[in-house]
């Protein structure tokens, strides 16, 4: 445990060197962390307040805001739902339902084997293979209860 | 023009033509971020295995999307003696028998060909020009999408690219401006603001430093015209940019794009490293004097941060949260300088004014709205996708002509225009015309181009929801009026759509979106009722149908039933495909169990005896 955040130290002080200490580095810094960690640790973002030279309560006022900043880690395949109009036309609800059925996590979650996570987002931007979702980064479109089924397969519970 | 970029542009001509002219068969592939979802990646890698397979010494080309989503994957493949042809969808199981008959055979597979690519018919396939997606179009923003490798600089100055900038730094700045005015450009974004006064307005305050900003956040729901258009042709863009920058005195210059399109960003990446490379971007470029750089910023996803302030305050690291105007950005912005921030679109429409001419450009539209359009035609139409049309085209057009009308062949219902600051257009309406001004008359604006079609099964009142818990989930909570009205709005909606609704609430509705719309800080809360108080305007039956607790669309999931009518013959096909196991074994046929079942209506799309009413 202790190696493993020793190595996240290492990590983010090599990233941080990247950066100017600039208050408007502080969203692609955030960004750069959440790349590598998957999330936004409270120490990291101690560190990044430090070096940055901004207050610690800007920082995690920042990370709040955005939609894209997490506070959990997330699993190793990352699901992005479309909430976008044309995918709500289309029924995303329902393969928000499905994922979750499949899965047994809610939005937001991770599941506890850190295979999967969660989150839905504004708009994918392939409204016209609506309804459609984002595994890391990769878009599948046209989606049905049962594509999802198949597509998640032996992840199912 | 200069000798540097004479030679640029002959030396990228001459590989253009070389690779048209050559005697070796090509295949492209649209691989933008759509036609990746749709399985891209898959069908060029049976292509690449097929022709391998077959020995045929053959090259691939990766293009951005030519719009037509609906038919992706596209394949267009082309070999010197024959017209080329376009395919789509085309599936990988689909592709031996495609590249055994075209190469070996010379024959065409007509099932899957949307149209050859030159005006000549084959084998019974007409040209693609004619085909009636592409028919109505007029296509300039996105005349190299899907025609050009836009990982590939030489291909966009093959096609005229970058002799805007060149003609723009030998005419000066302020004939450039004067170039715009006189085109009539209005900004794409939203607003539609004329370009030239924001870019005069900037460049008349005196300042030490000023900024340009590409605006690519596109963050309606519902629209990807900045994330097509960047994907297959960020040339476009990016010479807008240099242009604009020139245009005001501006020496830096940032992209803020939505981190949810790593495609784009890629490729907006790869076009500002070529762009150095050739010297029209850095110390003077093409021996100006005129210096320029530009760097990305990655959104981090917050809708309100397409307003130009919360975006400003974004870029300087803080929280997307506006500030009032005035002072406009053009004379107040990024970090207090003068700073003018354009829609993608808009830029890629000035580099093309000064590719063309301000004259090429006003051909089309109405007096008041120039040029052409681009669109995302999605919802409930038979073919969805990006399309251009000039400005003054009616809806009818675009829904009908364009889009095929509705899908399974429902009755229109609706057409939603603008994103959540648009508003909801009815039937009767449908021969408006879409320009600034006629839309803004309707109830909704242009906005940045998202077009959601809606046939007889969406509910109005649940529409009207879902944009009010965008708007109450993307306010930014500044002003009261955007943070508690649009709650308030979406409680009320929510109540009426759980048939919990009482007569009072739709005078409270108008009431207090008006309250909303009068007292919000910023163009969100300034608009996010707009879809209440269209749906309100056209559709005011549906709402008091709620209230009977009714929802005659059928959609509203409190309010509808299921049930196995007597036709059904036990097949069962209904349970299996039900997630829920809201399919119970019943006396003489199947039941619902209203207890388990979520209305989500898998069961009636899979039975083949049409047995299941809704009610």
């Amino acid at each position: 445990m202790n190696q493993a955040t020793e190595i996240t130290e290492m990590q983010l002080e090599e990233l941080l060197s990247n950066f100017p200490p600039e208050q408007q580095e502080l969203i692609p810094v955030l960004q750069a962390v959440q790349a590598q960690l998957g999330y936004l640790p409270e120490p990291a973002m101690k560190r990044v307040a430090e070096y940055l030279r901004v207050p610690e309560s800007a920082v995690y006022g920042v990370a709040t805001f955005y939609a894209q900043f997490r506070f959990q880690p997330r699993g190793r395949k990352h699901i992005m739902v479309c909430r976008g109009t044309s995918c709500y036309v289309q029924g995303a609800t329902e393969i928000l339902r499905a994922i979750q059925q499949h899965l047994g996590i809610e939005e937001g979650q991770t599941t506890p084997d850190f295979e999967y996570s969660l989150e839905t987002v504004a708009c994918i931007g392939a409204c016209g293979l609506a309804p459609c979702i984002m595994i890391d980064q990769a878009v599948a479109g046209k989606l049905t209860p049962e594509k999802i089924r198949e597509i998640l397969g032996r992840g199912g519970r | 023009m200069t000798p540097q970029f004479e030679t640029l542009q002959r030396r990228a001509g001459e590989k253009w033509a070389q690779w048209q002219d050559q005697q070796k068969p090509w295949i492209a592939v649209g691989t933008a971020t759509c036609g990746r979802a749709a399985g891209a990646m898959q069908v060029l890698a049976a292509l690449r295995q097929e022709t391998k397979r077959l020995g045929l010494d053959c090259d691939f080309l990766e293009v951005g999307c030519s719009g037509a989503c609906y038919a992706e994957p596209l394949v267009s493949v082309m070999r010197p003696d024959l017209p080329g042809i376009c395919y789509g969808p085309v599936r990988p199981e689909r592709v031996p028998e495609l590249v055994r008959r075209w190469f070996a055979e010379e024959k065409v597979t007509p099932e899957i060909a949307l149209g050859t690519l030159n005006s000549q018919s084959l084998d019974g396939v007409r040209p693609l020009e004619k085909h009636d997606f592409f028919r109505f179009q007029v296509r300039r923003t996105l005349c190299h999408c899907g025609e050009i490798d836009p990982t590939n600089i030489d291909h966009y100055l093959a096609h005229g690219g970058y002799s805007g900038l060149a003609r723009g730094l030998t005419i000066g700045s302020e004939n450039v401006i004067e170039r715009i005015r006189e085109a009539g450009l209005r900004g794409r974004g939203g607003a539609g603001f004329p370009t030239w006064k924001k870019w005069q307005l900037c460049r008349e305050t005196s300042a030490d430093r000023r900024y340009v900003v590409c605006n690519a956040d596109e963050g309606d729901p519902g629209a990807f015209m900045n994330r097509s258009l960047i994907e297959g042709d960020p040339h476009l863009v990016l010479e807008g940019l240099i242009i604009a920058g020139y245009a005001i005195g501006a020496s830096e210059a940032y992209i803020y794009c939505r981190a949810e399109y790593p495609l784009a960003l890629e490729r907006l990446r790869t076009a500002i490293a070529q762009a150095e490379a050739y010297g029209f971007l850095g110390e003077n470029i093409l021996d100006s004097g005129f210096s320029f750089r530009v760097r990305i910023k990655e959104g981090a996803g917050a809708f309100v941060c397409g307003e130009e302030t919360a975006l400003i305050a974004s870029i300087e690291g803080r929280r997307g949260m506006p500030r009032p105007r005035p002072p406009y950005p053009a004379t107040y912005g990024l970090w207090g300088k003068p700073t003018v921030i354009n829609n993608v679109e808009t830029l890629a429409c000035v580099t093309q004014i000064l590719q063309r001419g301000a004259e090429w450009f006003a051909q089309y539209g109405t007096p008041a709205s120039k040029g052409t359009k681009t669109f995302s035609l999605v919802g409930k139409v038979k073919r969805t996708g990006l399309v251009e049309v000039p400005l003054g085209t009616t809806l009818r057009r675009l829904v009908y002509d364009i889009g095929g009308g509705i899908l399974n062949d429902r009755s229109f219902k609706a057409v939603q225009i603008g994103g959540p600051s648009g508003g909801c257009i009815p039937a009767e309406l449908l021969d408006t015309p879409i320009d600034y001004d006629s839309l803004q008359a309707a109830g909704t604006i242009m906005g940045s181009g998202g077009v959601v079609v809606m046939d007889e099964r969406t509910c109005m009142v649940d529409f009207a929801r879902y944009f009010l818990d965008f708007a109450q989930k993307e306010s930014c909570g500044e002003c009261p009026p955007c943070r508690l009205g649009n709650r308030q709005l979406l409680d009320i909606l929510t109540d009426l759509t759980q048939g919990r609704g009482s007569d009072e609430d739709l005078a409270l509705l108008e009431q207090l979106s008006e309250v909303v719309r009068l007292g919000s800080l910023c163009g969100l809360g300034k608009t996010t009722p707009n879809p209440v108080l269209s749906t309100l305007r056209y559709f005011r039956p549906e709402y008091q149908a709620h209230l009977e607790k009714v929802c005659p669309a059928r959609s509203c999931k409190a309010l509808i039933r299921f049930r196995i009518s007597e036709i059904c013959v036990g097949c069962m096909i209904c349970a299996d495909s039900c997630t829920a196991n809201g399919v119970i074994v019943g006396e003489d046929r199947p039941q619902i169990d209203p207890s388990q079942c979520t209305r989500c209506g898998t069961c009636i799309d899979v039975c083949p005896q049409g047995a299941i009413v809704v009610e």
